[in-house]
């Protein structure tokens, strides 16, 4: 018997959609602990959320306290295990977003709780499937620790349903606040009214061989007609092309829309890793001996200057015959 | 400033996983230093030397640290060789650690070593669990910044401000020292790393840590290198098992299209993705 304690992160008045594929690992971990699942709604504006969270959760617990203005793993990691502890959770999960592997770990640590990261399924109580070495294997790991601590690879889990009826929102203290000195200074945003990457349906990435920054803007183009969000190769984020959290990869985010168009990326194992389980891939490449080609279910080798604004015409006619 | 970090060995990602006994087969591995560790001692560097020169900064120390298997002092030594001034090997197989035992050991060895700061890989990429940069921070009550992609500190060094790769932008967070640094790939840009010393136009090359030269090498035979033994620091069994490990099945083979209308039409009626 247990608890199932997911953190989730929220955004507005809503839950992130990359916390639905928590609340679905949660239930699964839930029923197989004879627990319920709680979510772990923590920070400015968790109060606004909390009835967005509790269409998908029979419990909502909220931590909002001036002390907590930003994320910071400092601060959250000790109400995080507090609670764990309160609420008999043999489980503490959140997604595995920039955010989750910050502090999850951290969390773990305070709790002595074994740990697995990004899993993509359950197996028993406290076994859990991840991939390793690049997605080119998967690890089966049991954890004998009361409590264990796991992040859920986003694309590995389909977003939860609504329940029936709302859950119940109580509120908990913060508690001491003690964030060891550290500060959150400022955010660099990255600008964008596009999908984020985890969630969108389609993705168009590209890669040095697009050349430059400015060249980006015709597979926006492209992004923008297909509701796409935009990703890129280590080599283009490296080279300050984009931005960095466009990176597609082992390293960077890891993605499985419907559709990933791969274009002027030669499909390195560590690209690879963070897109070779979406459903349709597309590459555009003008050298046919590249690896892309291998994971590719439609590839074009072809110059992407003369490929994609093609691409994006093509498009537009199928669109206008609907 | 006294800089620890901890680095892994991890077997070369250009090979192919094989599997024996349902386990991934190392057996003739090859081997080379966790690229993201690497980059953490390129991150070490840069933080204590002068760039320009580059010389390092009088009474700044690196200590690399290890928990590895007896042969695996080529890999560390690699470390000495880029730069780093000793090392600590605590020799381990990989069945005897998980991430908490690591961390008991690396916490273990702070306490005696008293470093300034952790600087370490975000993750190794046989593992890909990115854990023990953040389990090591909470369980010293350290602070942490996570996902480096730029350090900045003043010569006198009492806080850094790290620029973190997150969802959505990069966000700068200040940190007192003591504190755990982990870094990410753009932590080996050109001017990614600024300590006050090194003149703020220096541009750091190449395209990812540097390379021993042949001086480090013979330097690093020279260097202190102390083997530990695991049982020195009271690990208990570890408590993350690997039951089994399974291949994922191949990709369907694809196919090649002549030209563009034929894509759009395929994906339209083929693959219904459009
Ligand atoms: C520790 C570590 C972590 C890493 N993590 C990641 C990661 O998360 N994600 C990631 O992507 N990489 C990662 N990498 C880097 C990876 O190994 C590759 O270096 C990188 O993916 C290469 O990017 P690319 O395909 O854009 O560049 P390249 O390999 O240089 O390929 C460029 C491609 O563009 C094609 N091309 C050139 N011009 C044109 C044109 N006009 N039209 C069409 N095609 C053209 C070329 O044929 C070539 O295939 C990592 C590496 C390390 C060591």
């Amino acid at each position: 018997m247990g608890n199932i304690l997911a953190f989730c992160e929220f955004q507005d008045a809503a839950l992130r959609i990359s916390a639905l594929s928590n609340i679905a690992f949660a239930r699964t971990a839930a029923a197989a602990h004879g627990g319920e699942v709680i979510a772990l709604l923590v920070g400015a504006g968790a109060q606004a959320a909390s009835a967005g969270a509790a269409k998908y959760a029979g419990k909502v617990i909220v931590v909002e306290d001036g002390a907590l203005p930003h994320y910071l793993a400092e601060t959250y990691a000790p109400i995080v295990a507090r609670l764990a502890k309160e609420n008999g959770a043999t489980v503490v999960t959140a997604t595995a977003t920039a955010l989750g592997k910050d502090l999850i770990p951290r969390v773990a640590a305070l709790l002595d709780a074994g740990m697995a990261s990004d899993i993509k399924e359950m197996k028993g109580t406290k076994e859990f499937v991840r991939p390793i070495l690049a997605g080119n294997a998967y690890s089966t790991v049991e954890i004998t620790t009361p409590i264990v601590c796991v992040t859920v690879r986003q694309s590995e889990f389909e977003s939860a349903a609504e329940l029936g009826a709302a859950g119940a929102v109580t509120t908990a203290a913060a508690g001491t606040v003690d964030a060891l000195g550290a500060t959150f200074e400022k955010l660099d945003a990255t600008k964008s009214d596009r999908p984020d990457l985890g969630d969108a349906k389609v993705v168009v990435a590209g890669g040095r061989g697009m050349k430059n920054g400015e060249n980006f803007k015709v597979l926006e183009q492209l992004a923008d007609l297909l509701g796409a969000a935009m990703g890129a190769s280590r080599a283009a984020t490296d080279a300050g092309m984009v931005p960095a959290d466009w990176q597609v990869g082992q390293t960077g985010k890891i993605v499985a829309p419907n559709l990933y168009f791969a274009v002027a990326i030669s499909g390195a194992i560590q690209h690879l890793a963070g897109m070779k389980g979406s459903k349709t891939i597309v590459a555009i490449n003008k050298n046919k001996d590249e690896p892309i080609f291998q994971v590719a279910d439609y590839g074009l080798v072809m110059e992407w200057e003369k490929a994609v604004p093609e691409l994006i015409s093509e498009i537009k006619k199928l669109k206008a015959t609907r | 400033m006294k800089i620890l970090v901890p680095i892994k060995r991890v077997p070369d990602p250009t090979q192919k996983a094989k599997l024996k006994d349902g386990h991934i087969d190392l057996a003739g591995a090859s081997w080379i230093v966790n690229t993201f560790d690497e980059y953490a001692v390129e991150t070490a560097l840069r933080l204590l030397e002068n760039g320009e020169g580059p010389t390092r900064i009088a009474g700044s120390e690196i200590v690399v640290v290890s928990l590895a298997p007896e042969d695996a002092g080529k890999e560390i030594r690699n470390c000495l060789a880029m730069g780093a001034d000793r090392a600590i090997h605590v020799v381990a197989s990989d069945a005897e650690l998980d991430s908490l035992a690591v961390v008991k050991v690396l916490a273990a060895i702070i306490a005696a070593e008293k470093p300034d700061v952790v600087v370490m890989g975000k993750q190794a990429v046989d593992g890909d669990a990115n854990q023990v940069g953040q389990m090591l921070a909470g369980k010293l009550g350290w602070p942490q910044a996570t996902f480096a992609a730029s350090i900045e500190t003043d010569a006198a060094a009492k806080s850094l401000l790290v620029g973190r790769e997150v969802d959505g932008g990069v966000e700068f967070k200040r940190v007192p020292v003591p504190a755990v640094v982990t870094v990410d790939l753009r932590i080996v840009s050109a001017h990614a790393v600024k300590n006050g010393v090194t003149p703020a136009t220096h541009a750091y090359g190449g395209d990812g840590a540097r390379l021993p030269s042949l001086k480090g090498i013979m330097a690093s035979k020279k260097k202190p290198y102390e083997q530990k033994k695991l049982a020195d620091y009271g690990v208990g069994a570890p408590v993350i098992k690997e039951t089994v490990v399974t291949l994922p099945p191949p990709r369907a083979a694809g196919q090649l299209v002549a030209d563009v209308s034929t894509l759009v039409k395929k994906l339209a009626d083929e693959a219904k993705a459009l």
